[in-house]
């Protein structure tokens, strides 16, 4: 590398004949395109329905992909057992588990381009911790995984939010490492609270709450689907709308700012969009790590740093992820379960460090 | 009417104390404007003012004969471009990108470049001859390319002044001459009026028409380069000895620093030179 530097590093009036730089133009691809950003999504959303039959298809009961396919465009009549297992058990999880992968992932990489950290994730601001606290003191009033438990959750992450957000803003302004700092702190404060309840509880509570904070998509219902999907797609159309604003901010604030982003604006709004989505999937879900970390640099690897792209890509990857990570989830102790965050973690880390090790740190400079 | 810029009695304060006090200055349309001044003098407080980026409080600054107050801020990154110190991307964008990111003021609500704005990236990159880095990531880029690639962004986005904060502050001797080489060639090729802090007196003389000396927050002296730099005004303003002769081979001021122990001492008063 360094000699090629040296080549193209030339004083101005002996730099290299213009064509040897037309070549390079011809190979750098003409940047993002409408066509490019719908094929993908195409590709992607391919792979997600495979994902989704597959995943339909496995289980302690024995379907065939095949029958899951003709089931589901109604051609046979449907024998009643296998009808309940697939549309009231497997299929509620599985989008549930879509649409939680969706969401983190999503988040993971609007946090990364806005902190400017590739270490960020949607939780680092203490949302997680807050649901878990509001899902915990759920659990210990014994309320229900339907809509008990989700609504304390939720609760507790918007509450956490608002604190993180009240307590970094100076001047109307939201600086990013102060706002790192003060979610690491809280994170702690509400992670003694939940070690704690923990400490405290030791009936079949207990296990609840270790369950909720791995991750645990068991308890899925179609109303968390019919709660959760509307605002979540406002947040990302919204997200989507500020995807080039994004890649300038990855390019320094304050170049943002010159160029015409009102930066404190989308951060304050995409901030609290990202963290009111995030909060509301964790309260189905509980907390479900690794994925708004690492399918978001994924998908990086693949489709480069252009939120255009990036960002339907990282939504429908995380899906994807998460569907197939629940589904081993589910199948690894057949018939007992695994919490999903288990897996996640498990099996990402070690890829993820696979990938870290091949491609080395290229695709970010922290 | 030849003028783009006009600053007009302006002050500015972060908070009690002035940051920048009664700034009168004009840019002229293809000229190059150096400005010099000691640390903590106001120099990027006063690029950040033109550029519209932080709200004076006395005084008036008008663009293209309008008070700058009146453009929106998409009106103004049309008319002024800044390059930054260095580049900051987090994420490995490659070249060809980043330069595309310089037609953001220019796109409407549909968030995708046409084929002009690729024109427009490509020219761009062809003047800052860095066309052959297109496909190469920002951050495999040695400190001079990556200066020049942000030069290149600043011409996507086709405003007739560009401003620049230190461009050369991280850059070795022949990268500093050679990105001094291209803010030249495009003012005069391309009629571009340039604004550059630098910290290199020596080297910004020989390009610069005329500079600009800040001092706490005021400016001490504007004016041709011989006329600002003299032995007098740079040691009173940086409070450092130096002295100060002509460059035989350009005719512009230089300006040799003095060591405090060194013979050359005695130079430092006025009266003995």
């Amino acid at each position: 590398m360094r000699d090629n530097e040296n080549q193209t590093r030339l004083p101005l009036r002996t730099r290299r004949p213009a064509e040897q730089g037309e070549a390079a133009w011809g190979k750098s691809g003409q940047g993002i395109t409408p066509l490019k950003v719908i094929y993908t999504g195409l590709i992607l959303s391919g792979i997600l329905l495979i994902i989704i039959l597959i995943s339909l298809s496995l289980g302690p009961a024995k379907i065939s992909v095949k029958d899951v396919v003709t089931w589901v465009t109604g051609h046979r009549s449907v024998d009643q057992t296998a009808w309940m297992i697939l549309f009231r058990i497997r299929l509620p999880r599985i989008l549930l588990a879509g649409l939680v992968g969706f969401t983190l992932s999503l988040g993971g990489v609007v946090f990364q381009a806005l902190l400017r950290n590739p270490l960020a994730e949607p939780f680092i601001l203490g949302v997680s911790s807050g649901a878990a606290v509001g899902a915990i003191t759920g659990i210990v009033f014994g309320l229900g995984f339907n809509l008990g438990v989700p609504l304390l959750s939720f609760l507790g992450a918007l509450l956490t939010i608002l604190l993180v957000m009240g307590i970094s803003s100076r001047h109307g302004g939201l600086e990013s490492s102060t706002l790192l700092l003060t979610g690491v702190i809280v994170n702690a404060f509400f992670t003694a609270v939940i070690m704690f309840f923990i400490a405290t509880t030791s009936d079949s509570r207990l296990h609840s709450m270790l369950f909720w904070l791995y991750g645990d998509l068991s308890q899925s219902r179609y109303v968390h689907l019919s709660i959760g999907i509307p605002p979540i797609l406002i947040v990302s159309a919204i997200i989507y709308f500020f995807s080039r604003h994004l890649n300038l901010i990855v390019g320094g604030e304050d170049s943002a700012l010159q160029m015409g982003v009102e930066v404190e604006l989308l951060k304050w709004i995409l901030f609290l969009g990202v963290s009111l989505m995030t909060g509301m999937v964790v309260s189905f879900s509980g907390i479900i790590g690794f994925v708004g970390l690492i399918v978001p640099h994924l998908m990086r690897m693949f489709f480069g740093p252009d939120h255009r792209l990036l960002i339907p890509a990282s939504a429908l990857g995380g899906a994807i992820f998460l569907i197939a990570a629940d589904t081993l989830a589910r199948m690894i102790l057949s018939p007992s379960e695994l919490p999903v965050g288990v897996i996640t973690a498990f099996l990402g880390a070690p890829f993820f460090i696979y990938l870290l090790k091949q491609r080395g740190s290229q695709w970010t400079q922290s | 009417m030849d003028s783009e810029l006009i600053l007009k009695g302006v002050y500015f304060r972060y908070d009690s104390q002035w940051c920048l006090e009664g700034i009168d200055f004009e840019l002229k349309k293809g000229e190059i404007v150096g400005i010099i001044g000691p640390n903590g003098s106001g120099k990027s407080t006063l690029l950040k003012i033109m550029d519209g980026l932080l709200r004076i409080e006395k005084g008036e600054i008008l663009l293209l004969n309008r008070p700058l107050s009146r453009y929106t801020r998409s009106d103004i990154a049309r008319q002024i471009a800044m390059v930054p110190q260095e580049s900051t991307f987090r994420f490995a964008f490659s070249v060809f990108e980043v330069v595309l990111m310089g037609r953001f003021p220019h796109l409407g609500l549909f968030p995708f470049e046409g084929k002009e704005d690729q024109e427009i990236a490509r020219q761009s990159m062809q003047l800052t001859g860095t066309l052959d880095l297109a496909g190469r990531s920002i951050h495999e880029l040695s400190g001079g390319e990556k200066q020049r690639v942000l030069t290149a962004r600043a011409l996507a986005q086709k405003a007739q002044i560009i401003l620049l904060d230190e461009p050369t502050s991280f850059l070795d001797i022949r990268h500093r001459v050679e990105i001094f080489e291209l803010i030249s060639t495009l003012s005069r090729t391309q009629a571009l009026s340039v604004i550059v802090v630098s910290h290199d007196i020596s080297l910004a003389a020989q390009y610069c028409q005329r500079m600009l000396l800040l001092n706490k927050g005021s400016v001490y002296k504007i004016g041709e380069p011989a006329e600002v730099i003299t032995a007098d005004t740079i040691s009173t303003v940086y409070q450092c000895p130096v002295f100060v002769d002509e460059n035989p081979i350009s005719k512009t001021p230089r300006v040799t620093v003095l060591s405090r122990r060194g013979e050359g001492r005695h130079l430092h008063n006025p009266e003995r030179t």
